[in-house]
């Protein structure tokens, strides 16, 4: 059985501190469960198979509950994002705007899909369903910084220069 | 803190803003912190240091100023001047014009009396643009809890509900559902233990009312709040927000904190006999906890999925006590109503739904933002007079009201009033108030693809008309739209639509093909356009499509 209180995971791996300071905050109830994986993924960026056995134990609940909690929503990944992050909104507004030709460019582009990390790992597109800035739309969040009535070509600019970006590095 | 405290706390700071001459306002909403407010900022604070004018003039965040598309917006007090498309240059020239020589900057003025705002009725936005929205001190200088107190000190809980009854106010979040009789059930219910839950998970696509209050004006939704425990007998109180709303959390923790330390949440709130606390709950992401039994599991940190009703959550709602669960804009208009009485709120509006409506007017429109305006006017007002219109070159073609679940208006409905049951007669519904204006560049099978494809997605699976259908739905359109289908698809496809509008378990379901029946009903010949004919060869209504295309 798991302890809660905060001592050092077995791997070394201090982060895990954190992350048992936000379940003994919620005093490990299985209620809170929504919050604490909102606290795992704030601390280790994505939600990792061990990682949910972890809370599973901490929170004495079943493995099936915390992996069908944090597969039900959208805002979970079980997979690490790229260094680069593209969400571009596909709300209502920025639908009626022109959304989807940005899709489409930005697609191309990347050479993946919406919702997939490009081959190299390097770029996430994500789609939000609404940013709540509809008064800007067509809107696309850039890695943390919102981009508002956001045309095709400014878009692939982005995009091009976060790739040449990586392939500087690489050099 | 006693209730004379909360008096003296509001002179002492409506004294300390009148020390300034100028009070300077942007909004710190995210529609201008998107559009580049915190530039503004720093460079309205660091003239305004360079001058020596900060015993003259404050700086101050508030709420959203309405007009998200000129962004940022800036107002200055009190000659309430309100500045446009304000950049770091012309912040620098607000201070040193303005403030220093007291010139207007004629170019960058907006009009107030501009048929934007003079057509609004503000209520539930009253304090935007007004105070800072991270100061409870000036909240409670607007009258801020001063209907908490009210209600603590001088009615007891059944009269707090007869004032709700007698004003008429129906739920905001889009089923309109009487308030006062919501919290009646909830106060009848034999129970040590009740809760209040605040549903801000606006999950519509393209509204954003609720994020601007609760970044706006966080202390009225917890005022609401707070009366609403007092009136049902609850002490714990729950705000269900989006995890997307990052700014907004961030607000509503500052607020949370604030009201604690002056006493006005907690123990013994106004020194009565009157406890409640508020915790946030943040989701995850699923469309689907807008319905309030989903909402309420996922509160209790399950999957989001709805249960079958009754018992409705004013019954057994958390941890299966009764549970009041009311949208934000619906608490906001709470304060006010103890405040200033019921007669007067049921004086604005229609007599079946009184009061206002706030919108977020999106879409094909020259200027979209946050608006409030009284029940029962007509759309065309909404549209034109204050969105004013569609874009030069294009005409309006429909207006969509209530999101995903709402349906399309034509311009033929242009004249309808907008209320609860106006709405309903046309296949629309009022929503919580994402107002989506299309104009004729816009495919309406494409548009109610766009719906289908979201309510396919957020779908939660848990019943089968929903699951399957909502797919089959979404196929069938991409079919027309790819002109593969033929007339006796088109016939399912409608057959389809009822069927799961009449037999999915949730309200997601049961209105996820308002969307398609809506732009069946006002513009079938769209589908009819992308039919494939039996001969092979594009009907003339399909070649006139392509040709006005053209054009």
């Amino acid at each position: 059985m798991v302890k809660t209180e905060p001592k050092n995971h077995p791997s070394g791996d201090n982060r895990f501190k954190l992350l048992d300071r936000a379940i003994t905050k919620h005093h490990a109830n299985g209620d809170a469960l929504i919050e604490i994986l909102h606290a795992a993924q704030g601390i280790f960026g994505f939600l990792e198979n061990d990682m949910m056995i972890y809370i599973a134990n901490a929170l004495k609940l079943p493995l099936s509950r915390v992996y069908g909690v944090a597969t039900f929503y959208h805002f979970f990944r079980l997979k690490p994002k790229g260094e680069h992050t593209f969400v571009l909104c596909t709300g209502t507004a920025c639908y009626v705007k022109g959304a989807n030709e940005i899709q489409k460019a930005v697609e191309h582009q990347c050479r993946c899909k919406f919702g997939e990390t490009t081959q190299d790992g390097k770029v996430s597109l994500i789609s939000a369903r609404c940013v709540g800035s509809c008064g800007l739309a067509p809107v696309a969040v850039l890695d943390d910084s919102v981009a508002g009535k956001l045309t095709t070509d400014e878009a692939v600019k982005r995009v091009k220069q976060w790739q040449e970006a990586i392939k500087e590095e690489a050099v | 803190m006693t209730v004379e405290d909360l008096r003296e706390l509001a002179e002492k700071e409506l004294a300390r803003q009148a020390e300034f001459k100028y009070r300077i306002l942007y909004c710190s909403s995210a529609g201008c912190v998107s559009s580049g407010c915190d530039a503004v900022k720093i460079e309205l604070k660091k003239t305004v240091a360079e001058l020596e004018l900060s015993k003259k003039c404050e700086i101050i965040g508030t709420g959203c100023l309405g007009l998200c598309g000129e962004g940022p917006l800036v107002i200055v007090y009190p000659d309430m001047t309100l500045y446009q498309h304000v950049d770091a240059g012309i912040a620098r020239r607000i201070i040193e014009e303005h403030v220093g020589q007291g010139k207007k900057l004629k170019e960058n003025e907006l009009d107030l009396n501009d048929p934007f705002f003079a057509t609004q009725k503000k209520i539930v936005l009253e304090n935007m643009g007004k105070i800072n929205a991270e100061s409870i001190e000036e909240y409670i200088a607007a009258d801020g809890y001063e209907a908490l107190a009210k209600a603590l000190t001088e009615m007891v809980p059944e009269e707090v509900i007869g004032e709700i009854r007698k004003a008429g106010l129906r739920g905001r979040g889009g089923a309109g559902y009487p308030t006062g009789l919501k919290w009646d059930i909830v106060r009848k219910g034999v129970s040590e233990q009740k809760y209040v839950v605040c549903n801000a998970d606006e999950g519509d696509p393209g509204a954003f009312m609720d994020r601007s209050v609760l970044e706006g004006d966080p202390h009225r939704v917890l005022e609401g709040m707070a009366i609403a425990a007092y009136a049902v007998g609850a002490n714990q109180g729950y705000i269900y927000v989006r995890a997307e709303y990052p700014l907004a959390i961030d607000r509503l923790r500052t607020a949370i904190k604030q009201a604690e330390r002056l006493g006005l949440l907690g123990n013994r709130i106004l020194e009565s006999q009157f406890n409640f606390r508020i915790d946030i709950r943040i989701g995850a992401g699923a469309f689907v906890c807008g319905e309030e039994t989903a909402l309420l599991r996922s509160v209790m940190g399950r999957r989001g999925r709805p249960k079958v009703r009754p018992p409705y959550p004013s019954e057994k709602g958390l941890w299966d006590k009764p549970t009041v669960i009311n949208n934000v804009e619906t608490y906001a208009n709470v304060a006010p109503i103890i405040r200033d009485g019921s007669a007067w709120f049921a004086s604005i509006g229609t007599q079946k739904s009184p009061g206002t409506k706030v919108f977020a007017i999106a879409g094909n429109v020259k200027r979209p933002g946050l608006i409030e305006v009284p029940m029962g006017i007509p759309l065309r007002k909404i549209v034109f007079d204050i969105g004013g219109g569609t874009p030069e070159g294009t005409q309006f073609k429909a207006a969509q009201a209530g999101g995903p679940s709402g349906g399309c208006i034509p311009t033929e409905h242009l004249d309808i009033p907008v209320d609860y049951e106006s709405l309903q007669t046309v296949g629309a519904m009022m929503g919580s108030g994402g107002m989506i204006v299309i104009d004729n560049t816009s495919n309406m099978v494409e548009v109610a693809k766009f719906f289908s494809e979201f309510c396919m997605d957020e779908s939660c699976g848990k019943c089968v008309p929903c699951r399957v259908g909502t797919k089959h739905i979404h196929i069938m359109l991409d079919k027309i739209i790819k002109g593969e289908a033929s007339e006796s698809d088109f016939e399912l496809l409608k057959e389809l639509c009822v069927m799961v509008k009449e037999t999915s378990l949730c309200g997601l379901g049961q209105s996820a093909p308002n969307g398609v029946l809506s732009t069946i009903r006002f513009f079938e010949e769209e589908y009819r356009a992308k039919l494939k004919k039996q001969d092979g060869k594009q009907s003339q209504q399909e070649s006139s499509v392509i040709a006005a295309k053209e054009v």
